[in-house]
């Protein structure tokens, strides 16, 4: 922890990029899903990318690396989906545990084979926590607002299952994103904080939250402030934004953020929004452009992509980082 | 800028910050069943929507927090405290403000904890169950990221003097700060509120030990806050708002100035601080200060005063009439005060380029003040109606000047078409949503009672009505509004169609009226959603899209209902009849009455005045609560008590100008019950049959499937058994003196002879029940009971009436007809639709065993259909028609 928040106080820490768009390079099909191990499965598993950690851990591993090599500090387990409640849709909830376990371990080997080759930039691991595909304060059913398709509880024990393996694992850092329901986010830290009670553990949290409309609000309808307010009730590392909108929108958010938290401040953006097939066209120059004024007026202690963003982003993004100083917390407060 | 001192942050949607200069928090307290019964009623009845416009009226209000609270012994409080915060979430204008989980329940709070996004108050915890319980939930409401009311309590009880207040506030805070690791700025203290000026010496410093406490929290517990219900303090003064707002204003000032930063209070039941006569304020102040030692006594004598001259105060008091124009006119709708409407009206049409500008302008302005009056919960529906009896005297007044100028009608907002179906003769309920879419300046055509369809369809099309609005209050009615709309469908025209009236649901609506039509049908359950229906209906932007919601949430609904309705089963007529309920005529075997055959009589109203139950006239005037209660109810009280003056001037006006007659008919025959569920009678040496209907609904094992006819001995049994049958009429004349008022254009005093009559009627049957048990029956000679007892139904005995839960078929009463010769003898007559004429009429069954009870039929199924339709010698066609809403399909 301490040594993270040294660094933060120093410099601009770098998170990675997408993981999912680079395991579209591979053009992996269903037999490639399922592997050997899950050969007999009886739902289709094509598209269930948590899964490639068990099933192709070396395309994992490559992806990695390559962040590695763009010169990312910190790099994403691939276990945004790696809860029991959203592996349901693949009938794969007793495999939760090995999903974050496996990924976290696969993230860990490589971080520290970079720490090795350079001790001088000591390289993290953050444990990706998604917001699962359910809502805990909206109704899927607009004709029953009182409705809900999951419970507080269903989601902290879900979120419990995974934080413990992502641990397991050994992660540096556990990370609450792309938060579109606050409810979601504050049953994840329910269960983390009971977990760090537990274990007497004292591990770093980052909270990212998205806004997914231009009215700068989130899913579920607050304020950038009413959301930080809900969420401030246990430490955290880091709090921020991601995915969404793109880098130049995102910004006033990622500022009206930085003017009411004592934490250090994230973000990390979409390249862009997606085209008509669903892909990302902001160049990475393009997305550096945009990404600029967050160095330059000091918004900023991480950075890093979301969707649509390589490798080359990245490199990009490390670049103009190391010549900007970090938002300061001590200035602001 | 984040700050170096912590603020105390709370969230909804949007943020709520509480910094040093914010004055102070108001917390709106009426979402809470434990302090306001309207509130408790809704929920109890599963009224959701309603309840959530209360919270609407509570942040438009101005409520900053919205205080939720749902401990009450009868309901399921975690359940419904997550529905209801589950509702509010999805109304973002209600969640836009945070909420403060109001539960004495541990379980209820954590079931609030789990259904919000934003950060909450958690109201309260307290060390009342020691300091484990009190760190457990401590902890929790930290993980649950809450901020926390702690209640002055600790394990010897609570905090009733200045160093108790400390002591447990204080430790309270250190165990939360030390031990919990508790953000202080997250702590608001609840240091107890009492009561003051009760006559004990123990309590005379009550609030001046709370304004301490508040300052030595304030001062020794940082960043802690401070949080009171306001509305103790006035305990002693129910009754007398003038003191008690004036106590509740002084109480908050001083508090504010001891630093009390949060407060939950009635903002209707508070003066401002600066208009409370200085008199008042000074006796209030010695109290709440403890300045003096007679200052109890001394403020009891002068709140007599206060209460004696708010009254004449208000009856005499003329200043008004020294005010511009435009405001004596405004106070005049607002008031409902008719006596100077015309000297006032002439002066504005003196003044007025054209008379109808006077409606257009200086009334419409009035209007309008009372539409938001009454929109946000500050004018209760008899004074509307009041104010639209000033309204149209003041049109009236300038009629004959608007046609001699010949400059056309006032442009109505739109026009309204409203009747009672035909068959159907009560119209309380349709008159007031006429009155009040009449003050939103809607033009309405009130077709009147029993109206076949075809006139309202042709009058709807040759008007061009831009709604049709049918009201019933019997079951077949129902089906009347069926038929109607789907001719209506035929026309191809597309008038939305509004349902209302006691019989009426959004069920029946969804599921068997709108089907029929292709255009709009909303059921509208009280006269003050009407307008916001009917507004939202003629809205040419938006009306588009408020028709398409509501025929999808009728669709939806339907389906749901019918999926629903699978879920029960139902048992066959034969196993019903194996297990119906066994009646014990040995124990309590029949009593014979003193005398058998048809009586009649003629009853001086007066002798039933004492028999009335008041509750249901509060009722009909959309002001809920139980007599007497309701006259000091907070909110309704004054209204309630200005209605209930009036209602009892014009019932002394009836019974003393004899304006009404109340007659009754009614029987005591041999009867015995038979095999099928009927009910024989001998009159005459005639044979009479009551076909009764059994439960089908499943029950629990040994659970008996009830009929009336099994609180009668069968025949085979070889006992003689006995029952009556009546029917009561309070109305005639009802209709005349309704005319005449209405001509008067006093719709106001036109709906309440009306309901005075319903109530004179239900009086009468009580009254009469009672003779029939002492003396005509006298089963029962030495009864004494009172007359709450009486509406509690304690006697022996029922009279369950055709058309109600436990006989719901309408057709029966043909029979009590023949039986009794009701037309004959009294002249009360049925209608197509088995209403009876004169409206306030109530007529029934007399059963006296002592095991006889009140039941609801439910759903029957189609064998138990048939077989009626055989017993009774109908078609299958008919039966179903007359049942319809208890036939399970």
């Amino acid at each position: 922890m301490s040594k993270l928040k040294a660094l933060l106080a120093e410099r601009i820490l770098v998170l990675d990029g997408a993981m999912g768009t680079m395991l579209q390079a591979y053009a992996f099909e269903e037999e490639d899903f399922r592997g050997n191990r899950f050969d007999n499965h009886s739902v289709p598993l094509v598209g269930n990318n948590d899964l490639l950690s068990i099933t192709q851990p070396d395309a994992i591993y490559e992806v990695h690396v390559k962040y590695l090599e763009a010169g990312a500090d910190i790099i994403e387990t691939n276990t945004f989906s790696s809860t029991s409640i959203a592996m349901a849709d693949y009938a794969l909830e007793d495999c939760v545990k090995e999903l974050n376990i496996t990924a976290a371990k696969i993230a860990r080997k490589a971080a520290d084979e970079y720490t090795a080759k350079n001790p001088d930039k000591p390289r993290f691991v953050a444990g990706s926590i998604g917001p699962t595909n359910k809502t805990a304060s909206m109704s899927p059913d607009v004709n029953d607002p009182g409705f809900r398709a999951i419970t507080f509880n269903e989601l902290k024990d879900a979120y419990r299952e995974q934080t413990l393996a992502l641990i397991e694992g050994g992660v540096d850092i556990l990370l609450v994103e792309t938060i579109f329901d606050t409810l979601n986010a504050k049953a994840a830290l329910f269960a983390i904080d009971e977990i760090k009670e537990e274990l007497q553990l004292d591990i770093p949290i980052m909270v990212s939250g998205t806004i997914t409309d231009a009215s700068g609000r989130t899913l579920s309808g607050q304020t950038v402030e009413a959301f930080l307010i809900s969420i401030s009730h246990i430490n955290l590392l880091s709090v921020g934004f991601n995915c969404a909108l793109g880098a130049d929108q995102l910004k006033p958010y990622v500022q009206r953020l930085g003017l009411h938290t004592h934490e250090f401040v994230s973000a990390h953006p979409n390249a862009g929004l997606p085209n008509a097939f669903g892909a990302y066209d902001q160049t990475p120059e393009e997305m550096c452009a945009l990404i600029a004024p967050y160095f330059s007026e000091q918004l900023i202690n991480i950075i890093g992509g979301c969707c649509g963003t390589t490798p080359r982003h990245i490199s990009l993004l490390v670049e103009a980082a190391a010549k900007h100083q970090p938002r300061s917390i001590l200035k602001n407060a | 800028m984040p700050n170096q001192i912590p603020y105390l942050t709370l969230a909804g949607l949007e943020p709520l910050v509480v910094r040093p200069d914010t004055n102070f928090v108001n917390v709106g307290e009426r979402t809470n069943v434990t302090g306001s019964r309207k509130f408790l009623r809704l929920i109890e009845q599963n009224d959701f929507e309603t309840a959530l416009e209360i919270a609407r009226d509570q942040v438009e209000g101005g409520a900053q927090i919205l205080d939720v609270n749902m401990d009450e012994g009868m309901i399921d409080g975690v359940a419904v405290m997550k529905r209801f915060l589950n509702l509010i979430q999805s109304e973002p204008d209600i969640a836009r403000i945070p909420i403060m989980i109001d539960s004495s329940k541990w379980e209820i709070i954590e079931a609030g904890l789990q259904v919000v996004q934003g950060k909450c108050v958690v109201n309260s915890i307290s060390l009342k169950e020691g300091e484990e319980a009190f760190i457990h939930q401590a902890k929790k409401v930290k993980r649950y990221g809450a901020a926390v009311i702690v209640m002055a309590f600790d394990e010897k009880g609570q905090a009733d003097t200045l160093n108790r207040r400390i002591e447990i506030c204080k430790r309270s805070y250190e165990i939360l700060v030390n031990q919990v690791g508790f953000p202080p700025q997250d702590i608001i203290f609840d240091p107890n509120i009492f009561p003051v000026a009760t006559g004990m010496d123990e309590h005379k410093t009550n609030a001046l030990d709370f304004f301490q406490a508040t300052k030595w929290i304030r001062e020794n517990l940082p960043y802690a806050h401070v949080s009171g219900g306001v509305s103790n303090v006035s305990f002693s003064f129910r009754g007398n708002n003038t003191v008690r707002e004036a106590m509740h204003a002084a109480f908050l000032y001083h508090g504010i100035q001891h630093g009390m930063t949060m407060g939950i209070v009635n903002p209707t039941m508070l003066e401002v601080y600066d208009q409370i006569p200085s008199d008042l304020l000074e006796h209030v102040e010695d109290v709440l200060l403890n300045r003096r030692d007679d200052a109890t006594e001394r403020l009891l004598d002068f709140a007599e005063s206060v209460k004696g001259d708010t009254k004449t105060k208000t009856k005499n008091d003329l200043s008004w009439r020294e005010l511009p124009l435009q405001e004596r006119i405004t106070y005049a709708l607002v008031k409902g005060i008719d006596q100077f409407v015309e000297i006032d009206i002439e002066e504005a049409r003196l003044a007025a380029e054209a008379p109808i500008k006077v409606i257009e302008g200086h009334l419409m302005n009035g209007m309008n003040v009372v539409g938001d009056l009454f929109g946000s919960g500050k004018m209760f529906l008899p004074q509307v109606v009041k104010s639209a009896r000033v309204m149209k005297k003041a049109v009236a007044y300038l009629l004959p000047y608007i046609e001699a100028a010949q400059s056309g009608k006032p442009e109505a907002a739109g026009k309204i078409l409203m009747a009672t179906v035909k068959g159907d003769v009560h119209d309380i309920g349709k008159n007031i949503v006429s009155v009040v879419l009449g003050c939103n300046n809607y033009e309405i055509i009130d077709l009147g009672v029993m109206v076949p369809p075809e006139r309202i369809i042709e009058t709807a099309l040759k008007e061009s009505v831009d709604a049709i609005g049918l009201s019933g209050l019997i079951t077949p009615s129902l089906d009347e509004m069926v038929y109607l709309v789907k001719e209506l469908n035929k026309t191809g025209q597309d008038i939305p169609v509004l349902i209302g009236g006691a019989t009426t649901s959004r069920a029946h609506t969804a599921v068997k009226i709108a089907p029929q039509y292709d255009h709009t049908v909303v059921h509208v359950n009280d006269a003050s959603r009407a307008v916001t229906v009917v507004g939202n209906l003629l809205q040419p932007q938006t009306n588009k899209k408020y028709k398409a919601e509501i025929k999808e949430d009728y669709d939806d609904f339907r389906e749901r209902f019918q999926q629903r309705s699978d879920h029960k089963t139902y048992v066959p007529l034969t196993t019903a009849r194996q297990q119906r309920a066994l009646v014990d005529f040995q124990k309590a075997p029949p009593v014979k009455p003193n005398k058998l055959g048809v009586f009649q009589l003629e009853q001086d109203l007066k002798s039933l005045t004492e028999f009335i139950d008041w509750t249901p006239f509060f009722r009909s005037w959309d002001l809920h609560g139980k007599y007497p209660d309701i006259l000091s109810d907070d909110v309704v009280g004054e209204e309630a008590t200005k209605l209930f003056e009036d209602a009892q001037l014009m019932l002394r006006q009836i019974i003393d100008g004899k304006l009404l007659k109340a007659k009754a008919v009614f029987g005591l025959f041999k009867a015995n019950s038979n095999a099928q569920d009927d009910i024989e009678i001998t009159h005459d040496n005639q044979q009479f049959v009551f076909r009764t209907l059994r439960q089908q609904l499943q029950k629990s094992k040994g659970k008996p499937y009830r009929a009336l006819s099994d609180y009668i001995a069968p025949s085979e049994m070889g006992i003689q058994d006995y029952m009556g049958c009546f029917c009561v009429c309070a109305g005639f004349g009802t209709a005349e003196l309704a005319k005449e008022f209405e001509a008067r254009n006093d719709d106001y005093s036109s709906i309440m002879v009306k309901a005075l009559a319903d109530r004179l009627a239900e009086a009468f049957a009580e009254y009469l029940h009672k003779q029939v048990r002492i003396n005509y029956w006298g089963y029962q000679p030495n009864e004494s009971l009172s007359n709450e007892e009486l509406i509690k139904e304690s006697y022996r005995g029922i009279r369950p009436a055709p058309g109600y839960p436990a006989c719901p078929d309408h057709l029966e009463k043909e029979t009590i007809w023949d039986l009794l010769q009701v037309k004959n003898r009294i002249g009360v007559t049925l209608t197509e639709s088995m209403a009876m004429w004169p409206a306030a009429s109530v007529s029934g069954y007399y059963f006296a065993h002592p095991e006889a009870k009140y039941f609801g039929l439910g759903k029957i199924t189609e064998d138990q259909v048939q077989d009626y339709a055989l017993r009774k010698g109908i078609t299958k066609e008919k039966a179903i028609q007359w049942l319809q809403p208890n036939i399970n399909n």
